[in-house]
This record gives C-alpha cells, structure tokens and sequence, in this order.
C-alpha cells in the first residue's frame, strides 16, 4: 500500500515537473528563475523580495549554487536568469550558442573581493605579490609576513564552479596552482566561518560577507604602492584596490514581459539602494553606459 | 538436520514436472528481472567507460593512478587522482571501523536481548536516522563536529577525514543494523534453544552460535554499509575541506595515512566540478574516468568479501 501511494507520488510529481518546464515560453509568464553565484545569492533575494512586494502575484526565486552553476543552468535553458560573479568564457558563450540559447549580459554593481584573516591577526595589509605566494604555497608560515606568534597558515578557498575562485585564481594566482594544502569549502559563508573559527586562516570572500570575527586585508598592487582598503566604495571606482570586479547578470534570451521589468527593478534607483543595503558598490558610470548600450542594441528600455 | 528441509525442496521440484505456461511465465519474468540487474550495471560501467575512455587514451591510466596533482582548468593541466583515492579510502574504511562494531552491536541487542519495548523505541529512530538529507548531517560536521575534533587534537581547523569518518559511520549505522537485525531474526530458534540446553549460557549462544549462524547476512550489511561511505557525497564535501594534498605523514619512517588532514574524496570532485564543466571536454572526460575509479573501488571490495565469506562458509 504505501509503496503504491510513493510511486504515485512520484509518477505525479515527475508529471507537475514536466508541466511546469513546458511553461516557460509562455506570454503571460509570471515566475522568474534565477540561479548562480553564490556571492550574489543573499542580493538575488533581496532584489527578489522587494520585486515581489511591488509586484504581487509574480513569483521570483532565486537559488545559488556558485556562478559556473547558474551559467551551466542558463546554457541548459532551466532559468530566466544567471548571477555571475565572473564574465562568461568565450566557451560557455559558443556552448550556450549551440543550444540555441541567446545570452545578454548586464552588469548590476560592483565587488571588491575581500581577503579575510581571523580577527585575532595582527597582520592589516598583504601586497598581491604575497597573496600569490600565499595561495600557491610558496608561503607557508605566517611569521613570513611578520607574525611572528602566527602558526601554519591554514587556506581556505571557493570551489572551481565558484566564479569569485575563478576570478581570484585568473587575477592574483595567474593561474597558478593551489597550494596543495589548501581546503576548497563549498560556500561563501563556509569560508566566513572557516576563518571566524581558525586563528591562523586566510580565506577570500565578496566585500558584502566581511563581518565580525574577522578583518579585510588592504591589498597593495606591488611592493612600494599604497596599501587600499575594499571597505572603502571610492577605491573600487577609481580602480585603486586590484581585486575588484563587476557583478553580472546574464538573461536568457532578449529580456521581455516580468524579466524585463525585474531586470528594469534591480538597475533602477530601488534597486541600487538594495544592492547597498546588502554591502556591494553601485555602478560607476561606464558600467552603467555599458548597460544603457545594450538595451538599445536590442530596442528595449 | 537438513533431512526435512530437502525432502521439501525435492518435493518442490517434483511440482514443477508439472507447471503450466502461467508458471512458467512467472518464472521467465522473474529470470528476466535478474538478468536485467545484470544488464544495468554492466551498461553502466560500460557507460562510464565508453565517456571516460578517450581522456584515459589521452592522459594515461599511469597519471591517474600515481600523481596527486588534479588541476584540469590549469593552462597546464595535471588530471592525478591518487590523493582522492586514497582520501575516498581512508574515509569509508575509518566509518566501518565506528559503524561495524557499533551497528553490529545494536543489532545484536535489538535482535537478541531488547524488550519489545526498546525495540519499538530503537527502531524508528534509527529509521529517522536514515532520512536525514546528507546536506543537513553536513552541516552538523562543519558547525558542532569540526570545532570538536580542532579543540581535541588541537588543530587549527577541524575539517578532516576524521570529522568525514564520524559523519559517515553514523550516516551508514542505520543500514548496517537494521540488516544485521534481520540476519539474526533469520537463526532459526531452534539453534539458540539447543545451545541453551546444552548449558551455553545466553553470551554464549549469542557468541559462539546465534553470531556465526549469521556470519553471511552481517557480511552484507557491512559490505552495503560500505557502500553508504564510500557513495556519500554531501556530508564529506562539506566536512572534509576539499584539500588535495595526499593525506600521508611519515611516521618512524613508514608511510601512514593522516586522520587528521584534510582530504578530498572522489565524489566530492565530481559534485564539485560536474556543475560546471564544458561538456565534452578532457575535463568532463575526466570527472568519467573519476566515476569509473569510484565503481572498480566498490566492485573489487565486494567482489573480495565474497570471496573471504565463500571460503569461510565452505570451511565449515
């Protein structure tokens, strides 16, 4: 008996799931589906939450998973839209092409990706030349860099789905190898708590998930520069602090009916004041030319 | 003994001199199904292969085995598996190592010595046990269990293949007992009330008769509870920390595996770069030949506990 009523649970459910993935071309959609970075996971609710408020009666969800997943999704045609913390790769791009799926892509504001270390650590400052060392194991102790109390350093990074581990491997690391000692932890947050719970830990995370427990780094670009604070929006306009990078949205397809309206939502005035809510820089005019530039490409607005 | 019981089954056999064609496509179908079985699984290897096989041409079977150097998006690429093999290994053999004696021992006592109201208390629960999403037991390790094991062993960071080991013996203890239960409900009665009558004491019919009379079914237990580890995915992905250093440290100048490192197991690097990997690349080749690793593992450890229980059943 109850092994019928689960497999009757399952033949329904699987049939409701198959109903629902044929819906999404019709006119009068009223959902949006939205995955990807896992840094812009906590922003894509927020922007979700107020859309929904001033919109009832349209569902927006928004899951994370790390950039690389919400672009796979996109390229699979499962969802409306992808966060990416990272730009799409020329490959992704051609693989989304070859599906028949067509990608625009937007940018929402802006990241400083921010080096943790624990709030006990004395060390405020690292050069990029050292961070290298330290995440490619060339830098072990953290008496190297002037701890001298300091034990092993312990490494935390994202995982390679994770467009902000992309983005940091590409820009500091050159693409280098990971020392092998370092721990690939599956989320932001994980990495948050990794280094809130371990005196001797360096991890890296959005600018939004610096918090208590522990400290930002200031980066300097080479050996003799000014030390830049991620903490501080002007530096990320000015491109003074390296490590900062735009945040993106990728739609499927030209945007139309509720997507474009939540697209219209996140770039609007409202929108910008939630993405400052939730810790991240609004964008610096380029960004928002680059934006205007395309919704005239595809006549929207 | 087996007087009566083969009189039975000579009789059975008798009766399908017999059979009418309904019988007989009972039969076919039931045959079918278990060559079916059969079918899958060899169509599932022959799937990982047949993916995987073009990156083993390209990369080598010898890299996989010996590097520990797993760094396919590098613009030079090293695809070693070893740290994760051995990383995979360690985990699943430490959770038998708290799983066996501990589910082996619950099933004993549910089977054997509980009160029929224990029992109803145990079981349940146990099932309970079993339903917990792995993500969720993944949580626990990374936020109770890993500051545990960091304060005890004094580590900086608890994510360990220790922690994996603890999440994963107690993730495999419900399947472990409630089959080894079932062996020992299987010893026929009349086992236990003759060692009894010849004066074995109640430890002793549990020891000495009730235990190897079930020696085949607790076999399987351990060898699916194995499997449990070993298939996990979630909880050591989120309890290990992912490293990919070879977990090894020298010790009086041998080679022994390290607990107290962090490891990466094969199933948490498919999870991990499957997400994203370009379809049809070396990469995604790869992740394949990675999979086939996991099912040689699984298939070897079986195939070598049926041998050790063929044995050990045909010396008696």
């Amino acid at each position: 008996m109850l092994k019928k009523s689960f497999i009757a649970i399952v033949v329904m459910s699987l049939a409701v799931f198959s109903l629902a993935g044929c819906g999404g071309g019709d006119a009068e959609k009223d959902y949006i589906e939205v995955r990807g970075s896992d840094t812009m996971v906590n922003l894509g609710q927020q922007y979700a939450e107020a859309f929904m408020d001033a919109n009832p009666g349209i569902t927006v969800s928004v899951t994370g998973g790390g950039s690389g997943t919400g672009i796979a999704a996109l390229i699979n045609n499962t969802v409306d839209i992808a966060n990416a913390s990272r730009a799409m790769r020329q490959s992704e791009r051609d693989q989304a092409a070859e599906q028949g799926v067509d990608v625009y892509e937007f940018v929402v504001g802006q990241d400083a990706i921010s080096v943790i270390v624990n709030e006990e650590n004395p060390i405020k400052e690292i050069t990029m030349a050292d961070l290298k060392k330290v995440f490619t194991g060339q830098i072990t102790e953290w008496s190297e860099l002037g701890w001298e109390d300091g034990g092993t350093i312990t490494l935390y990074s994202r995982q390679s789905n994770s467009g902000t581990h992309v983005f940091f491997w590409e820009l500091v690391m050159d693409s280098e190898d990971w020392a092998d000692a370092t721990m690939f932890m599956p989320g932001t947050s994980a990495i948050f708590e990794g280094v809130v719970a371990d005196t001797n830990a360096i991890g890296y995370v959005g600018v939004a998930y610096v918090g208590d427990g522990v400290h930002a780094l200031k980066v300097a670009e080479h050996e003799g520069a000014q030390y830049v604070d991620p903490l501080v929006r002007a530096n990320v306009d000015s491109g003074a602090y390296p490590i900062a990078r735009p945040l993106y949205i990728y739609t499927n397809g030209v945007p139309e009916g509720v997507v474009l309206d939540f697209l219209n939502f996140m770039l609007s005035a409202d929108g910008v004041a939630v993405l400052e809510s939730v810790g991240f820089y609004a964008n610096t005019p380029a960004y928002d030319q680059q934006n205007a530039d395309t919704f005239r490409d595809l006549g929207i607005e | 003994m087996n007087q009566t019981g083969s009189d039975n089954k000579y009789n059975l056999t008798l009766g399908a001199k017999s059979q009418k064609w309904h019988e007989k496509a009972v039969l076919g179908g039931l045959t079918l199904n278990g060559l079916f079985a059969v079918v899958v699984v060899v169509a599932v290897f022959g799937f990982l292969l047949q993916k995987g096989l073009p990156a083993l041409q390209e990369i080598g079977l010898k890299e996989f085995l010996t590097s520990s150097r797993w760094m396919p998006t590098s613009p030079n690429p090293g695809y070693g598996a070893l740290s994760m093999i051995v990383g995979t290994l360690m985990v699943s053999v430490a959770a038998l190592v708290v799983a066996v004696p501990w589910g082996v021992g619950t099933a004993m006592f549910l089977a054997e010595v509980a009160p029929g109201k224990i029992r109803e208390f145990i079981k349940p629960t146990l099932e309970i046990l079993a339903g917990i999403p792995s993500v969720v037991i993944g949580f626990i390790a990374l936020v109770v269990v890993a500051p545990w094991v960091a304060r005890t062993f004094g580590l900086s960071n608890g994510l360990t293949a220790l922690t994996g080991a603890l999440m994963l013996g107690v993730m495999a203890l419900p399947t472990i007992v409630s089959i080894s239960e079932d062996a020992f409900k299987a010893v026929p009665n009349e086992y236990r009330d003759a060692a009894l009558a010849l004066g074995a004491t109640r430890w002793q019919t549990m020891i000495r008769v009730t235990f190897p009379a079930a020696r085949s079914g607790i076999i399987a237990a351990i060898m699916l509870g194995f499997g449990r580890a070993v298939g996990e995915t979630m909880t050591v992905l989120m309890a290990t920390g992912n490293s990919l250093a070879l977990p090894m440290q020298e010790f009086w100048g041998i080679k022994i595996p390290n607990y107290l490192a962090s490891i990466r197991t094969l199933t948490a690097t498919i999870a991990i770069e499957g997400l994203d990997v370009p379809w049809g690349s070396l990469h995604y080749r790869s992740l394949f030949v990675l999979g086939a690793m996991l099912f040689v593992l699984t298939f070897v450890i079986n195939f070598v506990a049926d041998i050790v229980l063929n044995k050990a059943q045909g010396g008696e």
